[in-house]
């Protein structure tokens, strides 16, 4: 039997609207916005100014420290502004505005193919910082940053992330079925640069067709495999996957690299082979449209920074019943007030609901009721129940004991609680408040 | 031995034990008596009482110990304002000094009819957690007040209420001890002086073309309030106006001036 990992629950995987969808390239009209904090870390710096004209793949933005990316323009075009415009962030955040001239030129240099047999192991680390590589999947951490732990040979598993658990996402799922080469290639560039790794590639078991694809390219290399997956949420994270490699659990607040493991989704992989093979900086990423408020439900190839509007048109824009559309997946999306955002590095998914299921959880709340479910299905085996109660009362103290800070905002509390208490609501508001808790302590502490 | 012996030499030991101990603590008590500084438990009288840290010091008895140390000036406490002050500076021989009343200010007037929506938030209902939704709540404007009263939990008098939408301060009972301030996510409450009778009732950064569509209510930043001031009192920073309560005199020309009617006067 397959990998089944300590809790989370099974909501219906809802993959049938857009799974048979091939990619389709979408170039951009209107005009483009690239907030200038895509990624964990220190938001890039503008290195373009109002008026410059500008080509696809040229730098607008650079890295500003260490964790931090740089962020590309992706059409040909005219800086119009940079100013503050709305993002998916709650507060207007600082964008560079490109109108795009409609001619897509690329910059000289980008995009030519290059045997990647002649390049260094820093080379290649550099080629991966300077594309601007965030994590795909979601979270938008630094990928250079990842790569450069601080012992390359104590890594053991380069693990590439396609179980894509998140119900109703496909564009993992169709990025390995028609580019499983992309994939393969992009980690082949990645164990250059660990001696002693061996390359898996999770994926959940209801995507055969990509688990046969994967299996063929990768066929005769014995570095690399294929560990298909338990259909399971959250079987995606970070934690379960290294415990399904390697059989050990991760430690409270430890890095996969305290196991010997990399975890990169495979979109991050595939963005790092055309970095390396192609000199090509990350300029588009798989974006599915999906739920039942779209019309035609779809995958797409879009250009970071093309606004969501455009892409929920060339899905056919939406239904009339649609009461909700959230950015990302049904577990863990956040719902968007309005469409004239832009997507960004970290988007993977426009699902727009015909029911607002919150709205119906809070008609239906009641008192909790102490069945203890939200227990049995927290993946980490944590206590929701005691950390709402704590959160409640407003005890950080106590919430930070429960290891509050360890939950990984999954929802699998929330999905099966059947008195529709708003738990990861609650702990997403919580732990910004019990880390500067605990950071206020620790210097509190070490000033003594 | 006979009941009633063993009943007197009870009492009698009894009372022995009583005044041995009783000595003892007369002598204690005399031994290691504390210094108590009179004045303290006097001020600690004069202070109101509600312990609510506006001082900076750990409730009220923290400032009466540091107002007699001397480490606090006599006038530390906002809350009760001049007559507190002057009755610590009779008690401490100081003179008070010019002490200046604050009220909390709320600087959004995007009510229920001014403000526009684009979305209904659901969740739960307190301002933090609406803030950190995309869009910051069912406004259109992603800076103003989200009404879920998150300044009227923390106010400990009674001294401000969320009317349609809009957080209020009532003026009269407001002290101006800033724990609304701190309590807002959306940073919207200024704590300014009573003397001050205009001000700008919007946090908007945005253009004025946006803050119209979200708005009929909101600073548009046309800076003509800047152009009217005689005392240089109005500057306007990221498309919003802001008032500098230290060089206003409170002509209300700018609040004529205002096409967004946006710079009112405080009413209460």
């Amino acid at each position: 039997m397959s990998y089944r990992f300590r809790g989370g629950v099974h909501p219906n995987p809802n993959k049938e609207l857009s799974a048979d969808k091939p990619f389709v390239t979408l170039q951009p009209k209107g005009e483009m916005v690239y907030p200038i904090s895509q990624h964990i870390g220190k938001p890039a710096r503008p290195v373009v100014r109002r008026g410059d004209l500008v080509e696809a793949g040229q730098l607008i933005a650079e890295a500003d420290g260490f964790v931090s990316a740089n962020i590309y323009a992706t059409v040909s075009g005219k800086v119009k502004a940079i100013e503050h415009r709305r993002t998916y962030a709650a507060v207007p955040a600082e964008c560079i505005v490109i109108t795009n001239d409609g001619e897509y030129r690329v910059k000289e240099g980008v995009g030519v193919e290059e045997d990647p047999a002649g390049l260094t192991n820093a080379q290649i680390l550099d080629r991966i910082k300077m594309a601007g590589i965030v994590g795909l999947g979601g979270a938008g951490f630094p990928t250079h940053v990842k790569l450069a732990p601080k012992d390359p040979s104590a890594i053991r598993y380069i693990v590439a992330n396609g179980a894509e658990c998140e119900p109703g996402i496909t564009c993992d799922d169709r990025l390995m079925r028609e580019k499983p080469e992309w994939v393969v290639e992009g980690m082949r560039c990645v164990l250059r640069l660990f001696p002693n790794a061996k390359a898996v590639i999770c994926i959940e078991e209801n995507k055969p067709e990509a688990i046969a694809a994967i299996q063929k390219a990768i066929q005769g290399d014995e570095r690399f495999s294929v560990l298909p997956l338990q259909v399971r949420y959250p079987q995606g994270s970070e934690r379960n996957l290294v415990h399904a490699v390697t059989g050990y659990y991760m430690e409270s607040a430890a890095l996969p690299a305290s196991l010997g493991c990399i975890v990169d989704n495979v979109w991050t992989l595939a963005a790092i082979y055309r970095a390396v093979c192609f000199n090509e900086p990350l300029m588009e990423r798989g974006v599915t449209v999906t739920g039942e408020g779209a019309v035609n439900p779809g995958n797409f190839l879009v250009r970071i920074g093309t606004s969501a509007q455009e892409v929920l048109e060339a899905a056919g824009g939406l239904k009339e019943e649609t009461r909700k559309i959230l950015l990302g997946g049904p577990m863990m999306g956040a719902a968007i007030p309005r469409t004239d955002i832009p997507l960004t590095k970290q988007n993977n998914a426009l699902y727009c609901m015909t029911v607002d299921e919150v709205e119906l959880a809070e008609a239906q709340q009641t008192n909790c009721i102490r069945c203890g479910r939200c227990i049995r299905s927290c993946p980490l085996g944590l206590s929701p129940q005691l950390m709402m109660e704590a959160a409640k009362r407003g005890d950080l103290e106590r919430f930070i004991a429960l290891h509050g800070l360890d939950c990984i905002q999954c929802g699998c509390c929330t999905y099966t609680c059947p008195a529709k208490q708003p738990l990861v609501p609650m702990f997403k508001l919580f732990k910004p408040r019990a880390m500067a808790y605990n950071r206020a302590k620790m210097a509190k502490e070490a000033s003594k | 031995m006979s009941g009633t012996a063993l009943l007197v030499i009870t009492i009698i030991l009894l009372a022995i034990i009583g005044v041995v101990i009783g000595a003892f603590l007369v002598f204690a008590g005399r031994k290691f008596a504390v210094e108590v500084d009179p004045r303290e438990s006097a001020v600690r009288e004069a202070l109101p009482g509600n312990n609510c840290g506006a001082c900076g010091y750990p409730g009220c008895d923290g400032c009466a110990a540091a107002i007699a140390k001397g480490e606090a000036p006599v006038n530390a406490c906002p809350v009760g304002g001049a007559p507190v002050a002057d009755k610590i500076s009779g008690i401490m021989g100081v003179e008070a000094g010019a002490i200046e009343k604050k009220v909390a200010f709320v600087r959004c007037a995007g009510t229920c009819d001014a403000a526009k929506r684009n979305g209904t938030y659901v969740g739960i209902p307190s301002c933090s957690a609406a803030q950190a939704v995309p869009g910051a709540g069912g406004k259109a404007c992603q800076q103003g007040c989200l009404g879920f009263g998150e300044c009227v939990q923390a106010c400990e008098f009674d001294a401000i209420h969320v009317v349609n939408g809009v957080a209020v301060v009532n003026r009269e009972k407001c002290v101006g001890c800033g724990k609304c301030a701190a309590a807002c996510p959306q940073h919207l409450i200024d704590i300014m002086p009573d003397r001050s009778k205009y001000a700008v009732q919007c946090r908007n950064t945005e253009k004025g073309v946006l803050v119209k569509q979200q708005c009929d209510a909101g600073c548009l930043g046309c800076s003509l309030c800047v152009k009217q001031c005689h005392f240089d009192a109005i500057s306007v920073t990221n498309n919003l106006a802001q008032i500098d309560y230290e060089k206003c005199r409170s002509c209300g020309l700018c609040a004529q001036k205002c096409p967004a009617k946006i710079i009112t006067k405080r009413v209460g």
